[in-house]
């Protein structure tokens, strides 16, 4: 059994078989990933009911909140990824940080650019400086930071690092986010979905943005794959399995 | 369809410019990021191939060329 385990680890850590997988798997995410976003979003666009209250402004949410959902998952995806790093040296771990930072950083930048302009006819200001505006603002100064140091240290394990531990210091961030709209006074609404509860939505409404929300996530799995291929073959140019594949022009 | 006609779903009730604004941001920086993200890999393995080529004929770029007065022509 654990030598089972062991294996197992050392082949998902092994870049060139992470490189196979990914081939495989790409086709797949890109193509229902691609069909599910765009599912929800005609259906939230044409379709959906209009909002009592909000009028057709509320069509926003098919993005704002897959955008949001997105941007604070990959955070938490990249804080895993950062534990692994630092306790088990493991050097994929470190390439999926390095390969999905700045995806994390223009989901959150469209998160907020979608809540400012949701808000201004509905709120009638495009920002305000309370709790849950405030907190992603950070995460996206966090996402720079993360693809700034990766960038400003040459060595490779020291990088490594240097990005894992300052992931992690992040990470305090995100329960802040999640929770802001209940520990203080905010114009934001509270979550749509709950793991516990019923959506406050009418399912009309609730189904086309869980289409929206999981076909995001499966094209951010077509994206990091992508991402990650790179990374992988930027740091193994020089051995053999590289150098074929860059003779057969990538295939 | 929540809408009676074409220009009232262009309109919105007068919310479109900022759903389509949203909408259009969203859908041009996905596409942005794809398309940047696949340009990157396939310029590393195109590096790599001129790199490998460049070593098959002898001409490794790697070492720069020991320093020499031939070019200067004085008159």
């Amino acid at each position: 059994m654990w030598q089972f385990i062991r294996q197992l680890f050392h082949k998902f850590g092994s870049p060139k078989w992470f490189y196979g997988i990914a081939s495989k798997m790409m086709p797949w995410l890109l193509a229902i990933g691609l069909i599910l976003l765009l599912a929800g979003l005609v259906w939230g666009l044409a379709f959906a009911p209009a909002e009592r209250l909000q009028g057709n402004s509320y069509r926003i949410i098919f993005i704002h909140v897959p955008s949001a959902f997105l941007a604070q998952s990959i955070y938490i995806m990249m804080a895993v990824a950062a534990v692994v790093t630092l306790v088990w040296r493991m050097k994929l771990a470190d390439l999926f940080v390095r390969a999905v930072a700045p995806v994390g950083a223009v989901l959150t930048f469209l998160a907020l650019f979608t809540g400012a302009v949701w808000g201004k006819p509905t709120w009638g200001t495009w920002w305000v400086w309370d709790a849950r505006l405030t907190s992603m603002l950070i995460l996206l100064f966090l996402y720079f930071g993360v693809i700034v140091l990766m960038s400003a240290i040459a060595d490779e394990k020291s990088s490594a690092r240097g990005v894992a531990v300052l992931v992690l210091v992040g990470v305090v961030n995100i329960p802040i986010i999640k929770y802001s709209v209940e520990w203080w006074n905010t114009l934001h609404q509270p979550a749509t979905f709950k793991l516990t509860e019923k959506p406050s939505m009418a399912p009309e409404m609730w189904v086309p943005l869980l289409f929206a929300v999981l076909g995001l996530y499966l094209l951010f799995g077509w994206l990091a794959c992508l991402r990650m291929q790179t990374e992988i073959l930027k740091r193994e140019r020089r051995t053999r399995w590289v150098r074929d594949l860059a003779a057969a022009g990538g295939n | 369809m929540a809408f009676d006609s074409i220009s009232a779903f262009i309109v919105m009730g007068g919310h479109g410019p900022y759903v389509w604004t949203c909408y259009a941001v969203f859908v041009l920086a996905l596409l942005g990021l794809g398309v940047w993200s696949r340009r990157q890999r396939n310029t590393v393995l195109r590096t790599q191939k001129r790199q490998m080529d460049l070593e098959q004929n002898g001409r490794v770029t790697d070492k720069p060329a020991p320093a020499s007065f031939t070019r200067i022509h004085p008159s």
